[in-house]
């Protein structure tokens, strides 16, 4: 189950509420952070007010925050996300090749979603399956030894 | 008596199937009215067996691999370690598990990683009995004496970290574990979470003790959503069993520990940013000094060590610092855990003391590439370590051999090459990398890394190429030198090692494109 199809509408009292039951754990942006990303799939302004906010922070800090990591989106994801390892041992296996012919077939760059909102590409630096390359993680689930075929079935459901 | 089978729980193993393979193990038990058993342990480690399903038989284990869920029935109709032809025979009999030195990985693979009981039947818990009955200051010689240095990559020794934390005076002191395993080419932070997490609780455990601190940390990267998820199912149990909290198997140690997720960021992976992510910033180096060991998370002491340093700490506690310390060559004292990947025809993980050597490993171990063409260049120590050719094949894995000829061991991540590489991809790739992990800190490593992957781009499209290697060649030197981290300090060394070494690859022609302006 991806955090994807768990996300569910913007609820700001949700939302402080998330962030008041964590903001008392030491270092307790990153927590409350992942914690919002999940729930509403991604961190839009008013998340980082309520935030900024619950931690007496400014919004520029919380912003900064946001933005430093790849893992916070500003906006939703597609319903499927597609993270291609694109480091070194993949790349040793042809995941360059595998990262391009998912471009084409999807029609979309790295960083984007389809226009019918079925799929957001993604890259990703290493997900630790180095000895089963080219890896992929699809919807939070790791897969090994990919290719464009195996991938495109994985996220075929709309 | 019940018969265990095993089908491992790693991320590695269920990136291949294994989950289907449990599920069909399941059936077949139930169908079959058997008096069986399926276990979810860790990996063995040797991935290219994945999924890697172990029937325990008076003679041993044996094993079946890989295997898909169509085979299930057929290793069933055949009976355990009937002729099959998956059998594997002895799990522990296949060369490359049996002529390892596995200390940190005693456990791995064959024990359920959940259950504590077993832990300590199989030599767990052993080291943090021993250490409460020692002085703190016993505890730091033990591992200064043990030769352990930090196996994050750095190398430095774990047992002088730990003793200056020791020494300076503060209300409170934290451990930290740096579980944001980051490099290309490695995945034994995650086979340890995954496969003997109470290895790496009872490490932190010993570390508390010696220090002083009552509180740890592990930072583990968000994409090991597998490991986050096992890491916190082992707290929990050895919270329950009293393993961790105010009465550490019932003595008077205080110490409890919690996991925070990372974000995926790179950079996090360096010590200093890994406790300004902790502390809830962004992830952004903090210039030393002050050592983290004097004032680390929220300005205390703080032991900041890789994963794996921490999980060989219970060993090295159990069988004396002597028997740690007798592995290895040189000032490389002990095992590494070393892991075998990319285009390689057997990756996996092998631990072995250190002194093997790159064709050891790449031929006797990994069986040559995958696609079974010629090795031409291997990367190790991650996408910061050098690219070396086959003539380099001989050094043996040490800190200071690899570094005399300008590459480091790193975490012990060994990427495997075939000939249709081209090293000035390679080289501006380790640019580009750079460009996007830089925490942005500092110049040469925020601007030099894209200027970097600029000039590769022009030296590609064969544009004034003597002058551009120069230029490249005079970038690397200063982030070397100006660099506040490791990140935009070793970028130069896979750029470097790839001129050196393959410049035959960076002799570029004009293209038509260019030539043509």
């Amino acid at each position: 189950m991806s955090s994807r199809e768990r996300a569910v509408h913007w609820d700001p009292e949700k939302a402080r509420a998330i962030a008041l039951e964590l903001k008392d754990i030491e270092g307790p942006m990153i927590p409350i952070l992942h914690a919002l990303n999940e729930r509403f799939g991604h961190i839009n302004d008013e998340a980082m007010v309520i935030v900024a906010d619950v931690l007496n922070l400014t919004r520029a800090e919380v912003q900064g925050v946001v933005g430093f990591y790849h893992d916070f989106r500003r906006e939703p994801a597609g319903r499927h996300v597609i993270q291609v390892c694109r480091a070194e041992a993949c790349q040793s296996m042809g995941s360059e090749d595998l990262a391009e012919r998912l471009e084409r077939a999807l029609g979309i760059k790295f960083g984007d979603t389809t226009p019918d909102r079925r799929v957001t590409l993604l890259p990703v630096y290493c997900l630790g399956n180095c000895a089963l390359s080219p890896s992929v993680m699809i919807d939070g689930e790791l897969h090994g030894r990919m290719d464009e075929r195996k991938v495109l079935t994985l996220v075929q459901a709309p | 008596m019940t018969t265990r089978i095993y089908v491992s729980c790693d991320a590695a193993a269920l990136s291949v199937g294994a989950e289907a393979v449990a599920i069909a193990v399941q059936n077949e038990i139930a169908a079959r009215k058997l008096d069986a058993k399926l276990v979810r342990n860790g990996s063995r480690g040797l991935l290219w067996l994945e999924p890697l399903l172990e029937v325990e038989t008076p003679a041993g284990r044996v094993g079946y691999g890989p295997v898909s869920p169509a085979d299930v029935r057929s290793i069933f109709e055949t009976g355990p370690g009937g002729a099959h032809k998956r059998n594997l025979g002895l799990v522990e009999a296949i060369p490359y598990f049996a002529k390892q030195q596995r200390l940190t990985f005693a456990r791995c693979g064959i024990t359920d990683p959940l259950s504590l009981e077993e832990y300590e039947a199989h030599g767990g818990l052993k080291g943090l009995k021993k250490a409460l009955e020692m002085a703190p200051a016993a505890i730091v010689q033990a591992v200064t004496d043990s030769g352990l240095r930090g196996r994050g990559g750095a190398g430095f020794p774990t047992g002088i970290k730990w003793k200056t934390v020791m020494s300076t005076e503060a209300s409170q002191k934290y451990i930290v574990c740096n579980a944001d395993e980051g490099d290309s080419g490695t995945f034994s932070d995650r086979m340890i979470m995954e496969g003997d997490p109470f290895a790496l609780i009872e490490g932190m455990a010993i570390a508390g003790l010696a220090v002083g601190a009552t509180k740890g940390y592990v930072y583990i990267r968000s994409e090991y959503p597998h490991a986050f998820r096992q890491m916190n199912q082992a707290i929990g149990i050895a919270r329950e069993k009293g393993l961790l909290g105010t009465n550490v198997l019932g003595s008077k140690l205080i110490f409890d520990m919690e996991t925070r997720l990372g974000a995926g960021a790179y950079i996090c992976g360096e010590e200093t940013s890994l406790l300004e992510s902790l502390e809830g910033k962004r992830g952004q180096i903090r210039p030393k000094p002050p050592l983290p060991a004097i004032a680390g998370l929220f300005a205390k002491p703080t032991v900041v060590n890789n994963l794996i340093s921490l999980a060989t700490v219970p060993i090295i506690l159990a069988e004396g610092a002597e028997h740690y310390k007798n592995f290895g060559m040189g000032r490389s004292r002990g095992t590494m855990p070393l892991q075998l990947a990319g285009n390689i025809k057997q990756g996996g993980l092998i631990e072995r003391a250190f002194g093997l050597t790159l064709r050891e490993l790449i031929y006797d171990y990994g069986g040559g590439t995958y696609s079974g063409r010629p090795v031409r260049a291997v990367q190790v120590g991650g996408p910061l370590g050098a690219y070396w050719p086959e003539h380099l094949f001989d050094v043996p894995l040490d800190y200071e051999a690899f570094a005399a000829k300008g590459g480091m061991v790193g975490h012990g991540g060994v990427v495997v090459f075939d000939d249709t590489v081209d090293l000035a991809k390679q080289a501006r790739f380790a640019f580009e990398f750079c460009a996007i992990e830089s925490c942005g800190k500092c110049t040469p490593c925020r601007i030099g890394s894209t200027r970097g992957a600029e000039t590769v781009d022009k030296i590609m499209r064969g544009e004034k190429v003597v002058q551009n290697i120069d230029l490249v060649k005079d970038l690397c030197e200063t982030l070397r030198d100006g660099s506040l981290c490791a990140l935009g300090g070793l970028t130069p060394m896979p750029v470097m090692s790839a001129l050196e070494h393959f410049p035959e690859d960076f002799d570029r022609k004009p293209s038509r494109a260019a030539a043509a302006e």
